[in-house]
């Protein structure tokens, strides 16, 4: 194996959504947690079908930040970090598109 | 065998951690993260630098998982707690290699390392150094890994599970939605495969769900036929792992194989079946 697409490994580090992400063909959801201002870098991001099923979870990175390549419809992203602290986001996402979010806990 | 002989809760790891005959490792889906900060006690294993073999499409062979565990500094008879982020995904996927090459004594950290940060528990940055051991692997345990032709012939005559997103199942997606989705295989499924993602089998906390809710969920809700053996894939083989785990350790069924080519294989193959869409 080699290179990260071919592996099912997480971004090294979580994600650092702080550059600009070309999404090219793909369908890319994004964004950062904050907390009074400051990223939230102990935490995980879950992604959720419209039917609210799991599909994938990433540690935030150290600027809070993280994304996902899903696919063309409405998803929800939900934050967990320590204290029993949740947020949910619904979302729309295609093709050739990044969505920006940014989730105040 | 029971849950208690292969889960270990996080006191247990607070009170144990640093008992001789405990070996604490962390195999994370975030190669980095152990880097980060760990459990006090804990080492790392990379899964993709130390368990895959450098150059074919295969997992690290007898030898070679010899010479890890040695460098590593566990012994045969140690227990091996391992634990890591995304629900253990990638700590059942080394949980399966322990099994496979006849480790007696190996459990997991439920919720691994996602309860243990969700419960701001502690982690440090100090490496442990182990002095290095002689291990001695047992040879590759057959009954619960799966090849490409054993799974062909499988097709409506055992127990296919998919357990990667539905999306992924139908043909939607091509890889988990934290991946870019270039791939150059087919998407779709194994015909006759029943899709149980993977995460189902856990809380959102990252533990295993109960016994009962395990088995409503195969065996009530995916209908798996007890009297038939299963072979569960996904994409790459480590969410597979975490179901065959909850399958073959937890519920106790016997005959469960991971098919750890999964759809990267199957997905590549020339001549056999694939079907898109829902679960027919």
């Amino acid at each position: 194996m080699s290179g990260g697409n071919d592996g099912c490994g997480a971004p090294a580090g979580g994600v650092a959504a702080t550059a600009a992400t070309d999404p090219g063909s793909q369908a890319v959801v994004e964004g950062h947690v904050l907390r009074a201002g400051q990223p939230v870098s102990t935490g995980y991001a879950r992604l959720l079908n419209s039917g609210g099923d799991f599909v994938a979870e990433v540690p935030l990175g150290d600027d809070g930040g993280f994304r996902f390549f899903a696919a063309p419809g409405t998803w929800k992203v939900r934050v967990l970090a320590p204290g029993g602290v949740r947020a949910e986001h619904s979302v729309a996402a295609d093709y050739g598109k990044v969505t920006k979010l940014e989730v105040a806990l | 065998m029971s849950r208690s002989d292969v889960l270990v809760n996080a006191d247990w790891v607070e009170a144990h951690a640093s008992d001789d005959g405990v070996v604490l490792v962390e195999v994370d889906e975030d190669t980095t993260a152990y880097d980060k900060g760990h459990i006090r006690s804990a080492i790392k294993i990379d899964w993709k630098k130390d368990l895959q073999d450098p150059v074919r499409r295969d997992f690290v062979d007898k030898v070679g998982f010899e010479a890890l565990l040695s460098e590593r500094g566990i012994s045969n008879g140690d227990t091996v707690v391992l634990y890591g982020g995304n629900n253990n995904w990638f700590a059942a996927y080394a949980y399966w290699y322990f099994r496979l090459y006849g480790h007696d004594s190996v459990k997991l950290l439920d919720g691994g390392r996602k309860k243990w940060e969700l419960e701001s528990r502690e982690l440090v940055g100090d490496v442990p150094r182990r002095p290095a051991t002689s291990y001695t692997a047992a040879e590759p345990d057959a009954s619960i890994r799966a090849f490409r032709d054993e799974v062909v012939s499988a097709i409506g005559k055992r127990n296919l599970i998919d357990v990667r997103s539905p999306d992924e199942f139908v043909g939607r997606l091509l890889a988990p939605a934290h991946l870019p989705q270039e791939q150059a295989q087919r998407p779709g499924h194994i015909p006759t495969a029943a899709n149980v993602p993977w995460a189902k089998s856990a809380n959102e906390d990252g533990t295993f769900k109960s016994d009962d809710d395990l088995r409503a969920l195969y065996v009530g809700e995916a209908g798996l036929d007890l009297g038939k053996d299963t072979i569960a894939y996904c994409r790459i083989g480590e969410r597979s792992a975490h179901t065959w785990f909850a399958l073959h350790e937890l519920l106790g069924l016997p005959n469960v194989k991971n098919y750890d080519g999964s759809w990267t294989e199957y997905g590549s193959l020339v001549g056999v079946p694939i079907e898109l869409g829902e679960a027919k």
